[in-house]
């Protein structure tokens, strides 16, 4: 079992996308879907050797819905200094986050929220893998602003993850 | 009812449309190359999330139910959008164009787009 489907979770992920990209419930979709959920978690499974762990999906969904708000609320913030900030007053800082997380799953997934939530852009990450290099678009305290990634988003993640 | 709905899909239509606006004239405002990388990742949140959920609703009143194929593009959006702005930002860092000055990662080792060379495994 553990050898014909290396990743369940992609595999219910692939057959759910597939149902949606056709649009209609027909037995000839169900083998299709079934197939491709079977076939590309085999052929991938050489670069994702390790199999992810969620503890609490419904956390997951919490924190998405915590991400989806921030994003509306974070467009307001950043059209404003697009739209009415005079350049030179602009401070656009780097900022390094340490991390406490070690589950590549929950990096990328951190990765991921600083980028989409406006304001912050996830620019590298260290060789080791223990920090991320953000670029803040406007934060005179750059302290302030990594002090709240960690608590708001990363925190929450280590909860789900690990 | 479908008047009501009506008005709400424009006002999110125009709502969104403004976003987009804004994230392309950030484009044309911003002074620097790293500043200009923020604009993209906001028209694509905001500006396409609301256009998807106008379609996504439009067709309510003549078919009677809610399409969610647009669900997909967003979350296809959602998981692309942060790539390619991590791979421009790293084209960036090694060209040289985003900051001479980059902090110390605080881990004793650099950040991997200025480390050393890895052969492919």
């Amino acid at each position: 079992m553990r050898r014909l489907f290396p990743h369940p979770y992609l595999t219910l992920t692939l057959i759910v996308l597939w149902f949606l990209l056709v649009n209609q419930w027909k037995l000839g979709s169900l083998v299709m879907a079934a197939f491709l959920g079977t076939a590309i978690p085999l052929l991938t499974s050489a670069w994702w050797p390790d199999r992810a762990r969620v503890k609490h999906p419904l956390g997951l969904a919490a924190y998405s819905a915590l991400v989806l708000w921030d994003v509306i609320v974070a467009n307001f913030q950043v059209a404003r200094i697009v739209l009415f900030m005079p350049r030179d007053r602009i401070q656009s800082n780097w900022i390094t986050i340490p991390l406490d997380l070690r589950s590549p799953e929950a990096i990328s997934l951190l990765a991921g929220t600083i980028t989409m939530t406006p304001g912050t852009l996830t620019s590298d990450m260290s060789a080791c893998g223990r920090a991320l290099l953000v670029h803040a678009l406007h934060a005179p305290d750059p302290d302030a602003v990594r002090d709240e990634i960690k608590a708001r988003y990363e925190a929450r993640l280590k909860r789900i993850f690990e | 009812m479908t008047q009501v709905l009506d008005l709400f899909l424009s006002a999110i239509l125009v709502g969104g449309g403004i976003f987009a606006i804004v994230g392309s004239y950030g484009l044309l405002r911003l002074p620097r190359p790293m500043q200009r990388l923020h604009a993209p990742t906001k028209a694509t949140t905001i500006g396409v999330g609301a256009a998807l959920l106008a379609s996504s609703l439009g067709g309510l009143p003549l078919t009677g139910t809610v399409s969610i194929q647009e669900w997909l593009i967003t979350l296809f959006l959602l998981l692309t959008a942060p790539i390619s702005a991590l791979f421009l930002a790293k084209t960036l860092i090694l060209r040289g164009e985003a900051d001479p000055n980059l902090p110390d990662s605080g881990t004793g080792s650099p950040w991997a787009t200025l480390g050393e060379e890895r052969p492919d495994p």
